[in-house]
């Protein structure tokens, strides 16, 4: 095997392993617009809050620290204790639980029977407000997720395969936090399946994402299945933000993770979770393999191109993606 | 209706009749939330400190306090233009935005309403030269000397020679990123070095296909032009693939604390240029106990001495030496835009007067002119020490080569000059 051909296999591993992390991201898309219709455009933020409120809660931080200052005189910042990261977990859970509640609560119920695109706008004010509140709650200086999670490149590939197209074939690399975030991907995916096949209410989840109205009449509350659809968005926003943060520290431009999404479900449909994962591998993969064989003849950079003129391709041929619902309206 | 007429006539009489209170309108276009805060955050907090200790300690600048406008551009063009339009009409005496992009909009708009503008170490590079760009100012130092200063520094740690070594340049894909590129392909056919240009997309938040190009084609130094996410996911996967630290060299854009820390004891021996000095300085003290003990800081506090909080200090310092320099040249207190437009022409930063100020060798000495608004484009190489959480400087200020960076500035000028009719000469 040529050098060339190796590396060409390593670009295309770790292709994959990046198409996993857009996959967590997009996950949370595919879970609201399923059973609620609603392109839920604060999912970027969603990951960003979660990451913050995560990273807060462990280090101890004071949360509106600025703002209780100010009132009162005082200069708190800090309880002074670190909260282990599995509690902390749980209580950010317990918070996006409640952030879950508050949009069903103030904001959707109210919108009933709108439009689409009022409910996408409302999504969109509800991002601005959570970036907002995440700022007054958490401040907006880089936070670091000590979670423990390995960084850096496996050295036991890289010493297993080293050598063997050659002298300058310097291994296999693959980074550890990737190979995280697969089987944490992996594990996830298993159980969104999980849950919605074999318990009451994903069951329930998928009755209201069939039929809103067939749900109701057989007794199943809108409202509950809404809460439990945005939780559910919430604990995947929470990993995606963990399995991100981890590479960047927890800042505010984790946000913009969802621009990494949107391609990968204009490619695996909004309604498939599969879908999502499928269409994950295929743009990492894509676009990973684009800039190393193109990238470098047209000054480089091409990454985010590509992922959209692919997501763009399929939108003419198969605008319900590769794994979407077709759309068949009758007149 | 007579106690109506008696009434307005009174509240006239009462505006009319106020003392005129005379004052320094300084603006400060900051972005303290958004994805770039932690960079803006700490620059505000140390521009709007110093305004306010000149102002609790000496009562401002010449007798005349000090009022800052803040206005939040969350690094938005549009919304730092926006900014600069709902500010200019207070009297905003000059504008440092903190943004190529926003500086890049405002170049042709503070020209035409006659108001400075400064951009230390960003912007347009080629607004060095003082006689196309009358308003424009980017002492001490410009992007092309930065880049000139990275490779001085490398020939220096290579016995003068880089023939044959390769460098790779990891840039973010905007007009700042690119600034650098045709200074290092000059400095590259000038020292026989090879140039790989690695850009990376807008935010930065993913770089692996850039690192493992890097890793395969293993380049001897890694220089980059970051800013934002970018500089916190390069340091982390350049630890990553195992690429040495000591031989990775970010602008000064890439060299605060905020940059290093998430990626722990992996960040340890990165090294950044600096255009100003990290150093326990005594200004420090006082701003802690005439600005922060007294309620007025600008943040929380905790940034002061950081290396952004340094920086924003130093740029304010330089704006309130100018407008000092413009009280004396024309004699009065309350001066005019054009007038501190002079006093920045004329400007002069000495050792001695920066150790007068509390802030010993912040930055090189330097002068400005009407043909050079750039200054000496010096800069310092630091290193991070991760165990103690501190940048140490490695040299002295080191000079930029003015023979490649000088017809440089002196060619896009003229370009510059020749698309926008401009005849070039001082005011």
């Amino acid at each position: 095997m040529s050098t060339d051909f190796l590396y060409l296999v390593e670009v295309l591993i770790n292709g994959l392993m990046a198409g996993v992390m857009y996959s967590l991201v997009a996950l949370g898309f595919v879970l609201i617009f399923k059973a609620s219709g609603i392109f839920n455009y604060a999912q970027g933020v969603m990951a960003l809050f979660a990451a913050l409120t995560l990273a807060g809660i462990m280090e101890g931080q004071v949360p509106f620290a600025h703002i209780i200052n100010a009132i009162l005189g005082t200069n708190i910042h800090h309880f002074g204790w670190h909260v282990p990261a599995v509690l902390a977990i749980l209580m950010t859970i317990v918070v996006m639980v409640g952030f879950a509640w508050g949009v069903q609560r103030f904001v959707f119920r109210h919108l009933v029977g709108q439009e689409p695109i009022i409910l996408f706008m409302a999504t969109i004010g509800l991002a601005y407000f959570l970036e907002g509140v995440g700022d007054l709650m958490w401040g907006s200086d880089i936070k670091t997720l000590a979670l423990g999670l390995p960084q850096g490149g496996s050295r036991w590939l890289e010493d297993m395969t080293v050598g063997w197209g050659g002298d300058d074939f310097y291994g296999f690399y693959i980074d550890k936090l990737d190979m995280v975030a697969t089987i944490v991907a992996i594990l996830l995916v298993a159980s969104l399946i999980a849950f919605s096949q074999y318990t009451k209410h994903g069951r329930a989840m998928r009755a209201v994402a069939d039929d809103h109205q067939a749900a109701l009449s057989v007794g199943i509350s809108l409202n509950f299945i809404w809460i439990l659809v945005w939780s559910l968005a919430g604990f995947v926003a929470l990993v995606a933000g963990i399995m991100w943060g981890a590479k960047s520290g927890v800042q505010f431009s984790l946000s913009m993770i969802a621009l990494k999404a949107l391609p990968v479900l204009m490619l695996g449909g909004f309604t498939s979770i599969p879908g999502a994962i499928v269409g994950g591998l295929i743009i990492g993969m894509g676009e990973k393999l684009f800039e190393y064989t193109v990238g470098s003849l047209v000054g480089g950079a091409t990454e985010n191109w590509f992922a959209y003129v692919l997501a763009l391709l399929f939108l003419v041929f198969r605008p319900q993606g590769l794994f979407g619902e077709r759309i068949i309206e009758r007149v | 209706m007579k106690m109506k007429k008696l009434a307005a006539l009174a509240i006239a009489a009462s505006v009319t009749a106020a003392p005129v209170m005379a004052e320094l309108v300084i603006p400060d276009l900051s972005y303290r939330t958004g994805p770039y805060a932690a960079g803006g955050t700490p620059f505000s907090d140390g521009y709007q400190d110093y305004f306010n200790l000149l102002n609790a300690r000496d009562g401002g600048i010449g007798g005349e306090p000090v009022r800052i406008l803040e206005c939040e551009t969350g690094y938005s063009t549009e919304r730092g233009v926006e900014c600069y339009e709902s500010t200019k009409g207070e009297g905003a005496l000059i504008y440092q935005p903190l943004s190529t992009g926003i500086a890049y909009q405002l170049i042709p708009k503070t020209t035409a309403d006659q108001i400075p503008l400064h951009t230390m170490g960003y912007g347009r590079t080629s607004a060095a030269d003082g006689e196309v760009f009358n308003w424009v100012f980017n002492y001490p130092a410009n992007y092309w000397d930065a880049a000139s200063v990275m490779v001085n520094y490398l020939l220096d740690e290579n016995g003068g020679s880089l023939d044959g070594k390769t460098l790779a340049l990891v840039y973010h894909n905007s007009a700042y990123g690119k600034e650098p590129i045709r200074t290092l392909e000059t400095l590259s056919e000038m020292h026989g070095f090879n140039l790989t240009q690695l850009a990376v997309d807008h935010p930065g938040q993913e770089q692996k296909s850039q690192w493992l190009q890097i890793r395969r084609e293993r380049p001897d130094y890694v220089l980059m032009w970051g800013w934002g996410v970018m500089n916190q996911v390069a340091i982390q996967e350049a630890a990553n693939i195992g690429f040495p630290m000591e031989n990775f060299i970010g602008n000064w854009w890439a060299g605060a604390e905020h940059d290093v820390t998430p990626a722990g004891a992996a960040a340890n021996g990165y090294k950044s240029l600096n255009m100003n000095r990290i150093d326990d300085l005594p200004v420090f003290a006082e701003i802690s106990s005439l600005v922060h003990d007294a309620g007025n800081a600008a943040g929380d506090g905790s940034n002061i001495g950081k290396v952004l909080y340094t920086r924003g200090m130093y740029a304010a310092m330089l704006a309130a030496e100018a407008i000092a320099k413009a009280q004396e040249i024309h004699g009065v207190a309350q001066v005019t835009p054009a007038m501190v437009r002079d006093g920045m022409e004329a400007l002069e930063i000495t050792d001695a007067r920066m150790e007068e100020l509390g802030m010993a060798q912040i930055g090189p000495a330097f002068s400005v002119s009407c043909q050079d608004h750039g200054g000496t484009g010096f800069g310092i190489v630091q290193e991070w020490d991760a165990a103690s959480g501190t940048w140490t400087a490695l040299t002295d200020y080191i000079a930029p080569d003015d023979s490649v960076t000088g017809p440089l500035v002196t060619e896009d000028a003229a370009a510059f000059a020749a698309e926008n009719n401009i005849t070039p000469g001082c005011l």
